[in-house]
């Protein structure tokens, strides 16, 4: 099969190597239709996360054809199903009281010493992503090999095409989830840091959860248009002081929640900012955290923090004597997408969430690697990449 | 820290006797006296989580919470038959049909296995197996594990403790180095093996086809060296 290599740093290629085949007897094999470019997939372009491999394929949300299934798989050959990104057993402890993405046993044994050295637990699993997630192959392939598949795949009607049920897989749950995480009550101001797909699916959420205002930050014009499209109202943080500005806009209180959907690759100007570059460009693995530093500072005493973004390993100057002394409360988490796809298809179906404005390019997945040079380099115009298999080049 | 504090340690985790059991007694009773001033009162960690050394014995545990019933992990592991399923160094274990002995199969480099004998020397079905290996084993080791209720519905703990003793010589340490280098990852995966296998129903691989599982890669390299 055609599937999308990582080679190295900013060197992703389209090669063809084995198809998947059943393993274990709740595996499936999914035919995928659509696939789509993560913001966390430029981290492993950027070469920021470690333990990814050459060779490795790379793809986390995608959806397709159940084309083969293991004996204890529950699905059916024909059914379309779309694809969490977090690999759960749905058996442990962990998936018993759905925190999906802290699975116990869907990280490969001897993957696991590396997360479990470095965070003091292993990880759960993870599609196409680093060997300290598993090291599963991705779904930027024309074929995927699906574990435990009668727990995390969900099946779709016909009648809602593939762009519309796609972000089931990462996004669109991501940002519910974000939202969930700010606890969000009425009356609430909360500001999200970063209007990449993540951003604008909490921006959503939010909003949809009750939230009286929500303020986006960016600084991609396209992007915050996209926001402001949404009902968001606007920060250029090229343009605006935006420690002052929210303080202004909050009455003076402090945002009640925020939400950093940028991560371990923060821009900013600020000097911390230019250190945390420099230190991740040597490799000695910090993180730069300039957007959550600063959504600490933010919010209101007693508020709510939530991180989406993703982080990998050690940050300096994490603002911890604001974090106490303001009382605030932190929670974050890669996505416990299983949680939460039943009940955002509904929404999807009832037409409560709009999941398609922000797809601006579908190629072929034989174009793959043009898609994440675009995607790493015009952030502006290049707000979501799908990418289809079956169909022709250009 | 006194050898005193130190054995009523051991006793509390119940180690005590199983170790006097396989002669390694005398390393723990060489510490009396030998330490004095401050006497710390014993914590309730598990022994082997000591900061100390344990002389000529490697000593290992692990503790893992599996969400199954207590008995039917018991059986599965009393039926010795079962534990190569998630014991990777395990080629098998066979009874023997005599008081609970059982002959270990184990893997070692260059396609060779090395064999151990061992007896039960304590069983309390649903609760504990303890074994070690007989009068005349190239490796002395001694394990046990048990099986506790967990609290609520989580299921069940299950605890390894294991110790072993390279004879001396050139052949004892190589043998140590072959297939136990590291006890202590050993038993930690090997439980985990286990969990994923009594709660998912099966040991999850990432790999892509069914030639490049790591029981297959293991496999065919033992084929190809033997």
């Amino acid at each position: 099969m055609r599937a999308l290599t990582w080679q190295g740093t900013h060197d992703v290629r389209v090669e063809t190597v084995a198809d998947p085949e059943i393993i274990n007897p709740r595996d499936a094999i999914i035919k995928v239709t659509s696939t789509a470019i993560c913001g966390s997939d430029l981290h492993l372009y950027d070469g920021v996360i470690p333990g990814v491999l050459s060779g490795d394929i790379l793809g986390h949300e995608f959806m397709g054809e159940v084309v083969e299934t293991g004996p204890k798989s529950n699905l059916q050959k024909g059914q379309r199903v779309v694809v969490p990104f977090t690999i759960s057993c749905g058996q442990c402890f962990h998936c018993a009281v759905q925190e999906y993405s802290c699975c116990s046993n869907s990280n490969p044994v001897e993957k696991q010493d590396m997360s479990a050295n470095l965070y003091g637990h292993a990880m759960a699993g993870l599609f196409g992503y680093s060997h300290m997630t598993g090291g599963y192959s991705g779904g930027q392939a024309e074929y995927v090999r699906v574990p435990y598949s009668d727990i995390g795949p969900i099946v779709v009607p016909d009648h809602l095409d593939d762009d519309t049920v796609l972000f089931l897989s990462d996004i669109l749950p991501t940002g519910w989830m974000a939202a969930e995480n700010a606890d969000i009550r009425p009356d609430d101001t909360v500001a999200v840091w970063g209007c990449g797909p993540v951003g604008l699916f909490a921006i959503q959420s939010a909003l949809i959860m009750g939230a009286s205002e929500v303020i986006a930050i960016d600084h991609y014009p396209h992007r915050l248009e996209l926001a402001r499209k949404l009902g968001a109202k606007v920060i250029n943080f090229h343009e605006t002081n935006v420690l002052e500005a929210l303080m202004d806009m909050s009455g003076g209180i402090g945002v009640d929640a925020v939400i950093d959907a940028v991560g371990m690759e923060a821009h900013g100007f600020a000097i911390e900012n230019i250190m945390d570059v420099a230190k991740q460009k040597i490799g000695i693995g910090a993180d730069r955290a300039s957007a959550l530093r600063q959504a600490i500072l933010a919010v209101r005493k007693g508020g709510r923090v939530s991180v989406p973004g993703v982080y990998g390993g050690l940050a300096d100057k994490f603002p911890i004597g604001a974090l106490m002394e303001k009382g605030l409360q932190l929670r974050t988490g890669q996505t416990h997408v299983q949680r939460y796809t039943k009940d955002l298809l509904a929404k999807i179906e009832e037409g409560k969430i709009d999941t398609t404005f922000l797809i601006s390019h579908r190629l072929p997945l034989e174009q793959a690697a043009e898609g994440y040079k675009n995607f790493k380099q015009q952030q502006d115009s290049w707000t979501k990449v799908v990418l289809k298999p079956g169909m022709e080049s250009a | 820290m006194s050898g005193h504090d130190r054995n009523g340690l051991w006793a509390t985790a119940g180690l005590a006797g199983l170790m006097v059991a396989a002669g390694a007694g005398a390393f723990l009773t060489a510490r009396n006296g030998r330490e004095s001033g401050r006497r710390t009162p014993p914590d309730d960690a598990p022994g082997f989580t000591a900061r100390r050394g344990f002389g000529s014995y490697d000593v290992a545990g692990r503790s893992v919470t599996i969400a199954r019933p207590r008995q039917e992990l018991y059986d599965f592991w009393r039926k010795f038959e079962n534990l190569s399923s998630f014991m990777e160094n395990i080629v098998s274990v066979k009874p023997t049909g005599q008081n609970g002995r059982a002959v270990w199969t184990i893997r070692a480099p260059a396609g060779r296995t090395v064999e151990v004998e061992t007896e039960i020397v304590r069983e309390e079905p649903g609760e504990l197996i303890a074994w070690r290996s007989v009068p005349g084993s190239q490796i002395e080791t001694e394990g046990r594990v048990t099986f506790k209720d967990a609290p609520g519905e989580r299921g069940t703990r299950v605890s390894t403790r294991i110790a072993y003793k390279p004879p001396a010589g050139e052949v004892g340490r190589i043998i140590a180095k072959l297939f136990m280098r590291e006890p202590a990852i050993q038993a930690r995966h090997d439980l985990k093996r286990l969990k994923m296998l009594m709660e998912a129903g099966e040991i999850a691989t990432s790999a892509r086809r069914k030639d490049q599982t790591r029981a297959a890669k293991q496999q065919s390299k033992q084929e190809e060296m033997a």
